[in-house]
């Protein structure tokens, strides 16, 4: 199983990279503006634009990461995706349409739109980067983890390729380029993961309880050959078709629900997706699409997770001689896609996974440097005094420098835990974007400096929780005891910046403040209606 | 720039269109209120009923958490479809009628 010299995949996967770079030379020929390279010219319809985002929701943490969860812990799988998707209902009831009419390029046109640019800018802009990195490392942990055993290439080399590559897609194709990858990737993952799940409950005469007995069998027995009495090992074979340990306190549980649903809506590699379509109503369709594409793939990839725990750890060809998977944890898919499609169909489900990470590191390194040149540059640093060809010029130097940044911390972070870095990407996200986006939005009395403060500390609150939790405060760092016992700062972090905002917005007596709350009425006819919208006139 | 936003002005006074707004921003956080309820509901259950959740649903290995937390899943597509719906058939035609009297 070792599969050092597995063609097929190679193959596929040398297909994809083909298919890819076509795509991007396609797109290089027609990105000529800054609207081209930050927002694909707002030429993408709601349909794909729906692709698009699944397609970043569908990361390499979501398909490999959520089911190697299941896979080992069953149940509390199933409460990361669902926390996962309830966001988007959010983004569309509060936010979509008003992003796609108030916006440009960033999330923090928006926050700043009646605002002070400079502080408001680069608040956004650091969260961005921080959310961005995050993100990155546990994407490229991944693909340095699944490279390794499929080609057998050494670490440090499946992470500079991946690295190499996506820095192809995002220097020369931008958006489009982006987005059309993103695509691409969205229906060759949602295709393997439908026949996963299909052949897997094809074998169970497509009964899930059947399924799911078979799989609490597979644990007992496991917990019997571990020594453990016959009444303990059947509760725990039992403990998969519920919440378990994974959850720890009450307190976790709301916390983490809270991170995974608002952190949705602060993503900045996801908001940005809304500027890439025409107008407001393809912003609301795309969610549409969105919600119902990653839904269906949670629902699919519960039964792979399970179909794992069936057909891949009765399998000793897929284990090492402690009783874990070959390749890591995080493998549980990809070895079940070869006990169900063989090497062929591995190859496939290998280079499709392969691509997901390819895809979503693309989206989120073009969110970071568009943090860097279009906020940070040309808003902060020149005050908008700036021509397209310079800021371009920034935006892509800012793209080399963060894929040197992804493939060193991707390095350094190795031995992580994928599906862990993520839901530290979306407690930060939660605590400082989704605040100031919802304050500037939709709370007239809101001011910079409110915004501002009040930003910071959700995210210094975050980070700083985040540190002192158990997953970096003993797993990294080695001390004995967390000093922050619970595994998502979310529920302190967040109403500490939205209760900081408030208050430093209402005893705000700035001139500041004035044209703040001034602004506000022309703000909101603007989002709501979409007049004076950005890309309106020109298509 | 002026006169544009002496008209913004002028449309946010609409009574049409306040009304409009009105009704747009409830319908959107009932729906928010909605998801939330149920969002965290489940995550209530997960945190504080724990036996519950992992109790057989029908005497097999189903448990009572399985139809719930997909239940959530289905939940959210099917509001997510509903604020569609009516933002597309509704909505948007009276925001172009709105701001058809508007500009006229």
């Amino acid at each position: 199983m070792n599969a050092a010299t597995n063609w097929p995949a190679i193959a596929m996967f040398a297909a994809f990279v083909a298919l890819t770079l076509a795509i991007t030379r396609w797109a290089a020929k027609r990105v000529k503006t800054a609207d081209d390279f930050y927002a694909a010219g707002g030429g993408i319809t709601g349909f794909q634009n729906g692709l698009a985002i699944a397609g970043d929701f569908m990361s390499a943490a979501s398909f490999l990461g959520i089911s190697a969860q299941i896979y080992s812990d069953g149940y509390d799988g199933l409460i990361y995706s669902i926390g996962f998707l309830v966001g988007w209902p959010i983004v569309l009831f509060l936010m979509a349409e008003r992003l796609r009419n108030l916006g440009k390029y960033t999330f923090a046109d928006v926050a700043s739109f009646r605002f002070a640019q400079t502080p408001v800018r680069t608040l956004a802009a650091i969260s961005t980067l921080l959310v961005v990195l995050f993100y990155l490392i546990a994407q490229m942990v991944g693909a340095g983890q699944l490279i390794r055993l499929l080609f057998g290439l050494p670490y440090p080399v499946a992470v500079g390729i991946v690295g190499v590559m996506m820095t192809l897609y995002v220097l020369f194709g931008g958006m489009l380029a982006t987005t059309w990858v993103q695509i691409v990737k969205a229906v060759l993952l949602l295709g393997a993961a439908t026949f996963i799940a299909a052949a897997v409950l094809w074998r169970f005469g497509f009964s899930p309880e059947a399924l799911f007995s078979r799989a609490v069998e597979v644990k007992t027995a496991a917990a019997l050959n571990e020594g453990l009495p016959p009444g303990e090992a059947a509760e725990a074979g039992r403990s998969i078709m519920g919440p378990g340990g994974f959850i720890q306190s009450p307190i976790s549980a709301i916390s983490l629900g809270l991170a995974l649903m608002f952190g949705t809506a602060g993503l900045p590699h996801i908001l940005m997706r809304f500027f890439t379509v025409p107008d407001a109503k393809a912003a609301r369709t795309s969610v549409l699409w969105a919600t119902g594409w990653i839904g269906y793939f949670y629902l699919l990839t519960f039964v792979i997770g399970f179909g794992a725990i069936v057909l891949v750890a009765t399998e000793p060809g897929y284990l090492d001689a402690s009783g874990g998977l070959l390749g890591g944890g995080n493998m549980a898919a990809v070895h079940l896609s070869h006990a169900v499609g063989g090497d062929l169909f591995l190859g496939f489900v290998s280079a499709v996974a392969f691509a997901t990470i390819l895809a979503v590191v693309a989206g989120l390194t073009l969110s970071g440097a568009s943090a860097v040149s279009h906020d940070l540059y040309a808003s902060v640093w020149r005050r908008g005094r700036v021509d397209q060809a310079q800021e371009l010029r920034v935006s892509r130097i800012t793209v080399l420098v963060l894929a040197v940044v992804a493939i060193l911390l991707g390095i350094l972070f190795e031995t992580q835990n994928v599906a862990f870095m993520v839901s530290l990407a979306f407690a930060l996200a939660a605590s400082a974007n989704f605040p100031v986006l919802i304050m500037s939005l939709l709370w007239s009395r809101c001011t910079t400096k409110g915004v501002v403060v009040g930003g910071a500390v959700g995210l210094f609150t975050a980070l700083g929780l985040t540190i002192l939790s158990p997953a970096i405060w003993v797993d990294v760092l080695g001390r004995a005891e967390a000093l922050f016992p619970y595994s998502s700062p979310a529920i302190f972090s967040m109403p500490a910046a939205f209760l900081t905002i408030w208050l430093v917005s209402l005893l705000d007596r700035s001139g500041r403040a004035a044209v703040d709350r001034a602004g506000y009425a022309a703000q909101r006819v603007r989002a709501e209606t979409g007049i004076g919208a950005s890309g309106a006139s020109a298509h | 720039m002026d006169a544009n936003g002496r008209s913004l002005d002028r449309l946010a006074e609409d009574p049409h269109y306040q009304r409009l707004v009105r009704r747009r921003t409830a319908f959107g956080w009932t729906l928010t209120g909605l998801m939330l309820i149920v969002y965290f509901g489940f995550i209530l259950l997960v945190a504080f009923a724990k036996p519950f959740m992992g109790s057989s649903l029908a005497g097999g290995a189903t448990s009572v958490g399985i139809p719930l937390g997909l239940g959530v899943i289905l939940f959210a597509i099917a509001l997510t479809g509903l604020y569609v719906r009516r933002a597309n058939r509704d909505f948007d035609a009276e925001m172009a009628r709105i701001r058809a009297e508007f500009d006229a």
